[in-house]
């Protein structure tokens, strides 16, 4: 069995279990609603080392994990100058009372061990106001240089006990890091964690790179280079870094690449004479097959959840608007119809919502809509926000935000699908185009 | 290496680049390359002669006049547009093969990349159907969109836009395409 499968089948066992540990009527649960809701305070005690060399990681660890939890804007940090009791051990009984009085509802205690270049995280999540344990423990084992991600993999644990709905916090984003001046931008590719951390850069500068998108499993990243110095897209294996053309038709530019849910199929805009059409391309084989055929732009396509449809843009009515088909063509239905042009929408993970990107009356807005096209919802407004891409759990959206004028920059952003927690992400230096990727195993 | 042969070795390089499948092009993720043709963007003519000599690629940049402007989302020519072009492709008629053309589309800022790549090759493509109808060879031309990434003018009103909704037409010595 794999770890991970051996871990989701603990995390499974231990959701299961939390009826019979939770005595009380109302258990532990943050309803995450569209409403303005009051943070969830928590505590998060530096988890225990339980030898030396696990030191600075069990400190690091907690911390992480207090990041991830405030960062959702769901839960409020209890600051450990507030603390009353101290955890020395983490098998120690819970003194419920000292920390109901500081009203942490949530508490998060763990310990950590560390040698030959391993490390084991234990964590346990208690129920402080019904005195109960929510879930079982448990632990996660790896290399000590992977200690983020498993402080991010008891972050997703803690949120997905206290919400019910799948963490995001060990995921990664690829992004194009941007330097230089605005009229000779260089561009190059780069991934790293959710947060900001880990940055690697998987191109150089020498081309323009725009629009990655990873691969279901997180192992390929699509972009569109200039590499031979017109636009084409290529698929990256995250590994090794080499790439390879998709789609070689001379005379021709690529574009706008998206993988299908089925891992193997690629989405993508083709321009030949002025005209830009949506074609699907298998990967492995190289056969194409081309999905609208219109004198209108279509681009930015993007797959429903199960594969079946395809939501994309096309200024066939006058305007960029959105429409949905098929996976295998047909005839689009247009979903979009307020007022201002919509462009590059994607299907969220869950299925339920389409984001977007608006334009209207010189502002850029990134909204969330039904499938319909009902429920319309802006969620952000700026000089230009574009480019929305969905956090694994449907919950968050990451965006470009770009500044104006002679100095304009673009940075990254995200905000709750509700509009509330809109934050900019960390990042080393000016950054576009931001592609989540789903979950690690 | 005189500039004149830098550009043009350029050119050539981005064009013979086009059907090479080199998964090392990309470089390290460690290396910050300055190298190659697709960074540098919107290859322009300028130090392609004297703008004196009405031979020259420099005459025809700035004399006559390598680029025209479109509307706000359109790839419609407009009459100044046309004419522009007339003087072009009576100036590459004139010169025989000598010169391999690439039109370059452009968009302002106002828009997302991806339509914004698709707008460019509209706008590059009205131009190389234009230069068409007025004679020029199409196997002397390609077109390349740079959507919104290679502005000329860097502020955010309308002056600025107005001059990166563009088409240049960039020469490049050496036949045909």
């Amino acid at each position: 069995m794999t770890p991970f499968k051996a871990l989701a089948l603990s995390l499974a066992a231990a959701l299961s279990l939390i009826p019979a540990g939770v005595t009380q009527a109302e258990p532990l649960r943050l309803i995450i609603t569209e409403g303005v809701i009051e943070p969830l305070p928590f505590a998060v005690p530096s988890f225990v080392a339980e030898n030396g060399e696990a030191g600075d990681y069990a400190a690091n660890i907690s911390q992480v994990i207090a990041g991830d939890l405030s960062g959702t804007g769901l839960f409020r940090e209890i600051p450990s100058s507030a603390f009353i009791a101290q955890v020395s051990s983490f098998d120690a009984p819970v003194g419920y009372p000292d920390w109901k009085a500081i009203n942490a509802q949530a508490l998060i205690t763990g310990a950590v061990s560390a040698s030959g270049g391993r490390i084991v995280v234990k964590f346990r999540v208690y129920d402080v106001f019904s005195g109960a344990e929510l879930g079982d423990g448990l632990q996660f084992a790896g290399t000590t240089d992977s200690w983020r991600r498993m402080a991010h993999k008891v972050a997703d644990a803690v949120y997905s006990r206290i919400t019910g709905e799948g963490g995001y916090f060990d995921s990664r984003v690829v992004f194009v890091a941007e330097s230089g001046p605005k009229n000779d931008r260089k561009k190059r590719l780069a991934v790293m964690d959710y947060d900001g951390a880990n940055v690697s850069y998987l191109t150089d500068s020498s081309s323009i790179v725009i629009a990655p998108r990873f691969s279901p499993d997180g192992s390929r990243i699509l972009f569109t280079s200039y590499a031979t110095g017109f636009p084409r897209i290529y698929v990256m294996d995250t590994g090794n870094l080499k790439a390879r053309a998709l789609d070689e038709q001379p005379g021709t530019m690529t574009f706008a690449p998206r993988f299908a849910p089925d891992g193997r199929t690629v989405v993508f805009s083709l321009e030949q004479g002025g005209n830009s059409d949506i074609y699907s391309l298998d990967s492995g084989s190289g056969a194409r097959q081309q999905l609208t055929n219109a004198p209108s732009i279509e681009t930015a396509p993007s797959y429903s959840p199960d594969g079946s449809k395809i939501v994309f843009e096309s200024d066939r009515s006058g305007t960029q608007q959105l429409y949905i088909m098929g996976a295998g063509g047909g005839e689009p239905q247009r979903i979009s119809f307020g007022q201002g042009r919509y462009g590059t929408p994607v299907w969220s993970p869950r299925g339920d919502l389409i984001a977007f990107t608006k334009q209207h009356q010189g502002r850029f807005h990134i909204g969330v809509m039904r499938t319909d096209g009902s429920e319309e919802r802006l969620l952000t407004a700026s000089f230009l926000d574009e480019g929305p891409t969905w956090a694994p759990n449907g919950r968050v959206i990451m965006f470009t935000r770009e500044t104006s004028g002679e100095g304009g920059q673009s940075a990254l952003y995200s905000v709750d699908i509700s509009g509330r927690n809109l934050r900019q992400v960390a990042t080393d230096g000016p950054a576009s185009d931001p592609a989540w990727s789903p979950l690690q195993p | 290496m005189t500039q004149l042969a830098m550009k043009a070795l350029l050119l050539m390089a981005a064009l013979g680049l086009a059907a090479c499948n080199n998964p090392d092009r990309f470089g390290s993720g460690g290396a910050d390359g300055a190298n190659g043709t697709g960074g540098a963007g919107g290859i322009d003519s300028s130090g392609l002669g004297s703008a004196g000599d009405p031979n020259s690629p420099a005459y025809f940049a700035q004399t006559l006049g390598d680029r025209v402007f479109f509307p706000v989302d359109q790839s419609t020519l407009t009459a100044e547009a046309q004419g522009t072009l007339n003087g072009q492709a009576q100036w590459l008629n004139a010169q025989g093969a000598s010169y391999a053309i690439i039109v370059e589309g452009h968009a302002d800022e106002q828009g997302t990349r991806e339509y914004n790549l698709a707008l460019g090759a509209r706008r590059a493509s009205a131009v190389q159907n234009y230069l068409v109808s007025q004679g020029v060879a199409a196997n002397r031309m390609r077109t390349v969109s740079y959507g919104k990434e290679r502005p000329v003018e860097v502020c955010s009103v309308e002056s600025c836009y107005a001059k990166n909704r563009r088409a240049v037409t960039v020469l490049s010595a050496g036949a045909g395409v």
